[in-house]
């Protein structure tokens, strides 16, 4: 037997401290294999060890709300018996090692989550953020992982219909993917993990176990330096066709009353959705691995246990059921077997050759796991004056904007996903949040990610607001009321004080804000040790969202619609120009405080802004964020080729006004009419509104002074991408 | 009309075949499997998009040997109408439904996107009800899509009036600009654009419903 020495146990990514604490679990050694298992239980990944006490902070109820926090994904109720389901993870790591397949695989695996608690998948979304753009391996990332999401999502029928690319240098050594799953299900036919009562049959459906992906989860709760690449191996290799089998038998075995219980085989494979089962059912699991379906010769215990072989499922039977559940499986010509029997032991047994491999408490991998109140150093927020040349040409500085790396269109990755497949989709990539409609219903569900990372470094809470809060004001942007969100913390190492007062903050932040704008978190993931060679990246806690529109024909774009329709500016301008687009990248200064969130105005102006748009009066509307009004107003312009000529308004600094970050804003264009009822409204309403001016001609005009031809425009926005991606250097003042 | 849509391992385009067929006609569509070896009683097949097989070893390769498609090749013997659609178009040529191949998309990338076609010849069930040179969009949503026959079975294509749409922008490299062909009887249609993705206003559009309509007049 394989001596436990201090070594030994740090490769498997435990402390000293960590591996007394299981000799106590067990009241004696480990063995190799146990040490595997608690190695990937006990892993950030799997355990949250870090954050989880942090966590429980957040707001998980409403009446709404099925499912919370804890199952593969959350639930809510949209009305009509059906239920949508869904949830975003990260696949930072593996994307940056082989993009590829590691972008593949965090598709697969997002979706596995959605389909085993019994949901069609209905969208994708995705939360990409890599190097800077001049540095040597951006493009390769960029192709691979982009390539990656669309070869797996496009295999699998679902659309992928929106999301989020940005670019900064703290990501050169540490992409972030993360995507987000939405599914369909009936309120009544939602499908949980827990394991209850023994004796049942324990099966695995789906693709053989190989060797690939051991330690994927370990491998995903250390920091990477120079020789991570060496980890290549550790990567899993997707196969989406295989996916695709097991989502349509999956299924049509839902549709019988067969299952007790069901997870998927993602981090750390067998050993969490045996445990996991085992442990929220109250139960106990014995497995025997001479039945797993092999695709390698001579596959020890360890290397069953911690593979993370894709596209498996784990499913516990009402006894009696197997051969009804075989013959679906065979039909769909994918593996399947029986391969252990759950138990009122308590305890997770694994058997092979006639040997016990393991024998460990549940209770010792999950409840007795370690968990963390880590140190945070706590730092004020940065706060100081901002200065720039207040003569800079407006229109100039737009040109440059709409066709930044961070901003210009991204037309060039989502034309490599299929985006209306399932034909439901109503809002395809490029307004504020994307809109898919409920088969043979007339409800929708809009579905966004956002997070603006800059605002999140000088000062972690507000950034976190903002990130609900931008996430809430997109969907409402659309029409859609917003229902819950899941949250996708990616973060730097925790055992760094100042790094875990990045988490600290980060989580203080959204909990304010989904309180306040009554947008609970039902699921989520924590992505921690985003270093590399100790360099931590931005905070970047995506916030995925979910909104339901009960008439998708009130639907809004931010595409104009019509000429001379006023343009009207909702919400408070201060002229917020710290931490900006504009700031960065035309002064070149990242400096400032970051804008301040007033979650009540975030309301009312929100809740005034939809209502609108749910009578019918308002058809044109798009959130102010990166790059202020004037940006916005671009963006609507260049989307339907009708110009616009507006003028500053509310504060006398023009580049406050047109490129400021202040939250809460909203810009809207109506026939005149309308427009007038619409500013009286506002007023009675203590809303801040501004008319702006009025839509027409081919150019964008400000001030009656200026103006830029939208051609122009476009042509600058379309751009950069694809020249980008062609190998061209573009300097980045164009 | 009564249809049937074939269902492939990873078909994905299956449904959705099946929802517009139900809407245009108002009947049920009838979903038949890749291991059946025979055809229920309908006036039109549909091979739908998708990712067949996974697109493993050769787009449409793995399909086109299915159990089901010796009842197909014999529908169409007899005249009856196929509608290959995407993966579809790939599955057929593969089968010797239709002249040609698919290869990858000359911009080595896939491309989803909606996409103006010049209808050619309006004469046939699928295309009736558009007018000769009319435009179109229908998007397109493929990774190999990139027509390719030798100049011969080109020139035939063309002197028999079997070009059935062109694309304005050729997004895959197609020869010819060659968006969808007719087989010889002119009762199988090969078309990478999905027209079963334009039959909704809210959705990307109608430009699909008089490819429907046409084959409903046809063959009710």
């Amino acid at each position: 037997m394989t001596d436990i020495t201090p070594q030994l146990i740090r490769e498997h990514g435990l402390s000293d401290e960590e591996y007394d604490r299981i000799k106590r679990l067990l009241n004696r050694d480990a063995n190799l294999v146990e040490l595997g298992v608690f190695s990937v239980m006990w892993s950030e990944h799997c355990s949250y060890k870090s954050t989880r006490v942090h966590l429980k902070k957040l707001p998980t109820k409403a009446p709404w709300v099925i499912q919370g926090p804890g199952e593969n994904a959350g639930v809510i109720d949209i009305g009509d018996g059906d239920a949508a389901i869904f949830k975003m993870e990260s696949h930072n790591h593996p994307s940056f090692i082989e993009p590829y397949q590691g972008a593949a695989t965090g598709v697969g695996g997002i979706m596995r989550d959605v389909f085993t608690m019994g949901a069609r998948p209905i969208a994708m979304m995705n939360a990409l953020r890599f190097g800077e753009p001049n540095h040597p391996k951006t493009r390769y990332l960029v192709s691979g992982v982009v390539s990656g999401i669309g070869g797996y999502g496009n295999c699998m029928g679902v659309p992928t219909v929106g999301g989020e690319v940005n670019f900064h240098k703290s990501y050169n050594g540490n992409i972030l993917v993360n995507a987000m799953c939405v599914g369909l299900a009936r309120t009544d036919k939602i499908f949980k993990a827990g394991a209850k009562g023994a004796g049942n049959p324990v099966v695995y459906i789906g693709s053989k176990t190989g060797r690939d992906g051991i330690h994927g989860a370990t491998m995903a709760s250390a920091e990477f330096d120079d020789a991570s690449e060496e980890k290549r191996p550790t990567v899993q290799v997707g196969d989406p066709f295989t996916e695709k089998l097991l989502l349509e038998a999956c299924l049509e075995l839902m549709a019988t009353d067969a299952i007790i219980a069901i997870q998927d085989m993602g981090a750390a494979g067998l050993t969490s959705s045996s445990a996991e089962m085992a442990d929220k059912g109250g139960s106990g699991i014995e497995l025997e691995l001479d039945q797993v379906p092999q695709r390698e010769l001579n596959m020890t215990a360890y290397e069953m246990l911690l593979s993370e072989s894709q596209e498996r499922m784990l499913a516990v039977l009402k006894p009696g059921r197997e051969a009804e559940a075989r013959r679906i499986f065979e039909k769909w010509e994918l593996d399947f077997a029986v391969i252990g029997v759950t138990t009122d032991t308590g305890r997770f047994v694994v058997k092979h050759k006639g040997k016990v491999e393991a024998d460990i408490p549940v209770k010792a991998l999950s409840d007795e796991a370690p968990v963390y109140e880590r140190p945070y150093k706590e730092r004020a927020p940065e706060n100081a004056a901002v200065s720039y040349d207040k003569k800079r040409n407006v229109l100039a500085s737009l040109e440059q904007i709409v066709g930044l790396p961070d901003m210009c269109s991204r037309r060039w990755v989502w034309e490599q996903y299929d985006n209306s497949v399932m034909n439901d989709t109503v809002q395809h990539p490029g307004g504020d949040a994307a809109v898919v409609r409920v088969h043979g219903s007339k409800k929708a569900l809009a579905i966004t990610t956002d997070v603006s990372p800059r605002y999140c470094r000088p000062d972690p809470k507000e950034g976190g607001k903002q990130a609900v809060a931008e996430a809430w004001r997109n969907l409402t942007a659309v029409g859609a009321t917003p229902l819950a969100v899941t949250d996708n913390l990616n973060y730097g190492n925790p055992q760094k004080p100042e790094i875990m007062w990045q988490i600290v903050a980060g989580i203080d932040g959204i909990g304010e804000a989904c309180r306040a704008l009554d947008f609970p978190v039902i699921g989520g993931n924590c992505s921690l040790y985003n270093e590399t060679n100790g360099e931590g990246i931005l905070p970047t806690p995506a916030i995925g969202g979910v909104g339901l529109l009960k008439d998708v024909s009130k639907m809004a774009t931010l595409a104009f619609k019509r000429e001379n329709d006023v343009v009207i500016l909702i919400g408070e301008t201060k002229g917020h120009l710290g931490q900006s687009i504009y700031l960065r990248e035309i002064e070149g200064k990242e400096e400032g405080s970051a804008p301040k969130v007033d979650l009540a105005m975030e309301k009312k102006n929100g809740d005034f802004v939809r209502g609108l748009i749910e009578a019918g009066r308002v058809d044109t509307v798009h959130d102010v964020s990166d790059g202020g009004v004037l940006t916005a107003i671009a963006e609507m312009a260049i989307k339907s080729g009708i110009g616009a000529s507006v003028g500053q308004a509310e504060i006398a600094d023009a580049i406050g006004f047109w490129f400021g970050e202040d939250q809460a804003r909203y810009v809207i264009a109506a026939p005149f009419t309308e427009a007038e009822n619409i500013v009286a409204q506002a007023r009675a309403a203590y809303i801040f509104v501004a008319e702006l001016g009025k839509t027409g001609g081919d150019a964008l005009t400000i001030d009656d002074r200026e103006n830029v031809k939208l051609a122009k425009l476009r042509a600058t926005h379309e751009a950069w991408f694809p020249r980008f991606m062609a190998g061209e250097e573009i300097p980045l003042t164009n | 009309m009564k249809s049937a849509v074939i269902v492939f391992p990873a078909a994905n385009c299956d449904r959705d075949a099946a929802t517009a067929l139900e809407q245009m006609t108002g009947k049920k569509t009838q979903m038949v499997w890749h291991q059946d070896s025979e055809l229920p009683d309908v006036d039109l097949v549909v091979l739908p998009g998708g990712f067949s097989y996974g697109d493993y070893l050769r787009c449409g390769a793995m399909a086109s040997q299915s159990k089901i498609m010796g009842a197909i090749k014999q529908h169409a013997e007899k005249g009856g109408a196929v509608l290959a659609v995407c993966n579809g178009f790939q599955i057929a040529t593969e089968a010797g439904l239709l002249p040609g191949a698919l290869m990858r998309n000359a911009g080595l990338k896939f491309v989803c996107k909606p996409v103006a076609l010049k209808v050619e010849e309006t004469q046939s069930a699928f295309t009736r009800k558009y007018n000769q040179g009319q435009t179109v969009t229908f998007p397109v949503a493929h990774g190999e899509g990139n027509y390719y026959a030798d100049d011969a079975t080109l020139d035939r294509l063309e002197g028999e009036g079997r070009v059935m749409f062109r694309y304005q922008n050729n997004p895959n490299g197609s020869a010819r600009d060659i968006a969808g062909i007719l087989s010889e009887k002119r009762n199988v249609l090969g078309m990478m654009p999905h027209p079963e993705r334009v039959v909704d206003p809210l959705t990307g559009g109608i430009d699909g419903r008089a490819m429907f309509q046409g084959l409903i007049e046809t063959l009710s």
